[in-house]
């Protein structure tokens, strides 16, 4: 098993004042993209720590939930709160400053950059020193702290290759590295398993259980084995609203789920 | 143009090495020959040639950095740098003395960068909310309105006459527009810029404006604030222009709007694009390549029987041939050369193997 791959200090502003105690709390969240609803009242809370999985099919609204949740949509209607503080109409760059994170479904990352250089870009932007006109000192509590991410998904080899360069599956896992940069408090992972082999699955496994428990995530997931290894709770969601939440034990053997979305032969889709 | 596509490849960055290891000898040569150049070269090419050449190449400096590593292609440079240079004109002591203030050079020069700063930094947070063609609009449209103003406005920038016997102060008791003096000036404000450039292109704000240029959105997911970052690009990018600028003014001894009309917008992006807008030299080949054609332009057009200020002729298509055979500038040219001779050589080695 890894080290634990990100300190436990949590210095983030609004860190404490969880009223509600969930660390994600969305309440009627509507998105309208001309006449078309992407999703419709999603309403969804998930506790400090917690590790929910989202499915669906393709269409259902999981990724512009995300948007939502991180800001990159502003949501139509409904509120989103981030341990327990309103951040609905926060850009992007505040609700990543309090603590939350994101991969991106199809990779999104510096190509002209090398692996250390897209970590440590990444250390910079959740730290004050992201206007500093110094160079680092390899001694650099920001390098060493992306030295240690690199590590953690397993990439150490490669830390100074150029990105675009890299595998598939080890951008992937670059992905993963870059939303735990500085203190996260919560994740949101986009499909990091598309297109992974399937040692690469087991790899994504090990590297996503063995994060710190304070750490929460939401995965969307086609891969039913691998969302249900690593989450505990399961929301389904279906032409942009929910559909069913429960124990990630209780869906599986749901026989609605398994009509709509595992039945068929589509799980691995 | 995709200049993400044309990234800069950097190394680790943490090199381990002495900074004065890692420059590579063929640079030590040039600086040398930079340095011991008014051994042989006479006061016209010291002042004129290679002063103006150092002077227009860090005001295309500061387009780089917004343009190669900021992906923002501003004309507004030109009008940083005449800001500068009008400040130091209106500041300090000139020839329009019923305008000029006159106050000493310690507070002329701070003031002047930091009015140019605090113009780049205004003009630059309309500017960096839009993209492409429209940045390259609204920045002339400034550049415009900046121009139009200078000739108007009478009672601080002394309309359409400007600003004469603008000199620089004496420090050291030396006279800076002595063409030596003025020539190792020029000399080291431009190594100084081009270091600077050099050294922030890999320190966190570099790499990150280099981020926002890549991918805006990724870096907003990171927690940086694009909008901020673009900004603060614009404000660094004016020290370069700012520095250029008022080595302009001493050397002309005087400014007046024509310095800073649409024409001369358009010749920084010239000669960056010229010279090269991926690497920080690229700026200074272009703009010695521009000075050269401006200066003996006379001499080549009357061979061709053309009168002299047909030189924009020569410029506008060594301009086009650029675009069309060498997005990258000169200095792409001169990669390209390189990698075909690397190339030519392997196959001969590789060959014989």
């Amino acid at each position: 098993m890894n080290a634990p791959v990100v300190s436990s200090r949590m210095n983030v502003p609004g860190a404490g004042n969880a009223s509600s105690g969930n660390a994600l709390e969305l309440r009627g969240i509507t998105k309208m993209f001309g006449a078309l609803a992407a999703i419709s009242d999603v309403t969804l809370s998930v506790k400090p720590g917690e590790r929910r999985a989202v499915l669906g099919s393709n269409g259902a609204g999981k990724t512009t939930l995300f948007n939502c949740i991180t800001g990159d949509f502003l949501p139509t209607a409904g509120l989103v709160r981030f341990f327990g503080e309103d951040v609905t109409v926060f850009p992007p760059h505040e609700r990543i400053r309090r603590g939350l994170r994101r991969t991106y479904q199809i990779s999104s990352l510096f190509t002209g950059l090398s692996v250390m250089d897209n970590v440590y870009l990444a250390c910079c932007g959740v730290s004050r020193n992201r206007f500093s006109l110094v160079r680092p000192r390899p001694d650099d509590a920001l390098v060493q702290a992306a030295e240690i991410l690199v590590e953690a998904v397993h990439l150490t080899d490669d830390k100074d290759r150029l990105v675009g360069e890299l595998a598939y599956g080890q951008q992937r896992q670059l992905e993963i590295a870059l939303a735990l940069s500085g203190a996260p408090r919560f994740v949101l992972f986009d499909e990091p398993a598309a297109g992974l082999s399937p040692t690469e699955r087991a790899d994504l496994v090990t590297i996503l259980t063995s994060l710190p428990a304070h750490i929460g995530f939401i995965i969307i997931e086609h891969d039913m084995d691998v969302a249900l290894r690593v989450a505990e709770s399961v929301t389904m969601m279906h032409n942009g609203r929910i559909f069913k939440e429960g124990r990630s034990d209780e869906i599986e053997s749901d026989p609605e789920v398994q009509e709509l979305y595992l039945g068929g032969g589509h799980a691995q889709h | 143009m995709s200049v993400a596509d044309q990234a800069p490849r950097f190394a680790s960055p943490v090199d381990q090495r002495m900074w004065s290891e890692r420059i590579p000898a063929p640079w030590w040569i040039f600086g040398l020959i930079l340095l011991l150049l008014p051994i042989v070269a006479n006061n016209f090419w010291l002042f004129q040639i290679m002063g103006w050449t150092f002077i227009l190449g860090m005001i295309g400096l500061s387009l780089m950095f917004l343009a190669g590593y900021g992906g923002m292609v501003s004309l507004l440079q030109m009008s940083i740098a005449g800001m500068a240079g009008y400040m130091v004109a209106i500041l300090g002591p000139s020839g329009a003395a019923n305008v000029s203030l006159g106050l000493s050079w310690w507070i002329v020069l701070p003031a002047a960068f930091l009015i140019a700063a605090l113009f780049a930094t205004i003009s630059g947070a309309l500017a960096v909310r839009t993209d492409g063609i429209y940045t390259i609009m609204i920045t002339l449209a400034i550049a415009a309105a900046f121009f139009y103003f200078t000739r108007q406005n009478y009672s601080v920038f002394n309309g359409y006459s400007g600003f004469n016997l603008v000199l620089p102060p004496k420090f050291f008791g030396v006279n800076w527009r002595d063409p030596l003096a003025f020539y190792y000036l020029t000399l080291a404000c431009a190594a100084l810029c081009y270091g600077a450039v050099v050294y922030l292109a890999r320190s966190p704000f570099g790499l990150a404006l280099q981020g926002v240029r890549d991918n805006p959105r990724r870096m907003a997911a990171l927690g940086f604030n694009v909008t901020a970052h673009r900004v603060a690009a614009y404000a660094l990018a004016s020290v370069f222009a700012s520095t250029g600028g008022i080595l302009l003014v001493w050397q002309n001894a005087q400014i007046a709007p024509g310095t800073i009309g649409i024409s001369s917008a358009i010749d920084v992006l010239v000669v960056a694009v010229v010279g090269g807008m991926r690497r920080p030299l690229g700026p200074f080949i272009g703009a010695f390549i521009y000075v050269l054609l401006q200066v003996f332009s006379t001499d080549i057009l009357g061979f061709f029987g053309f009168s002299a200020d047909r030189f924009k002729l020569i410029i506008g298509i060594g301009f086009l041939a650029i675009v069309l055979f060498s997005p990258d500038g000169v200095l792409g040219l001169w990669d390209r050369w390189r990698a075909g001779l690397a190339a030519r050589k392997a196959a001969t080695t590789g060959g014989g193997a």
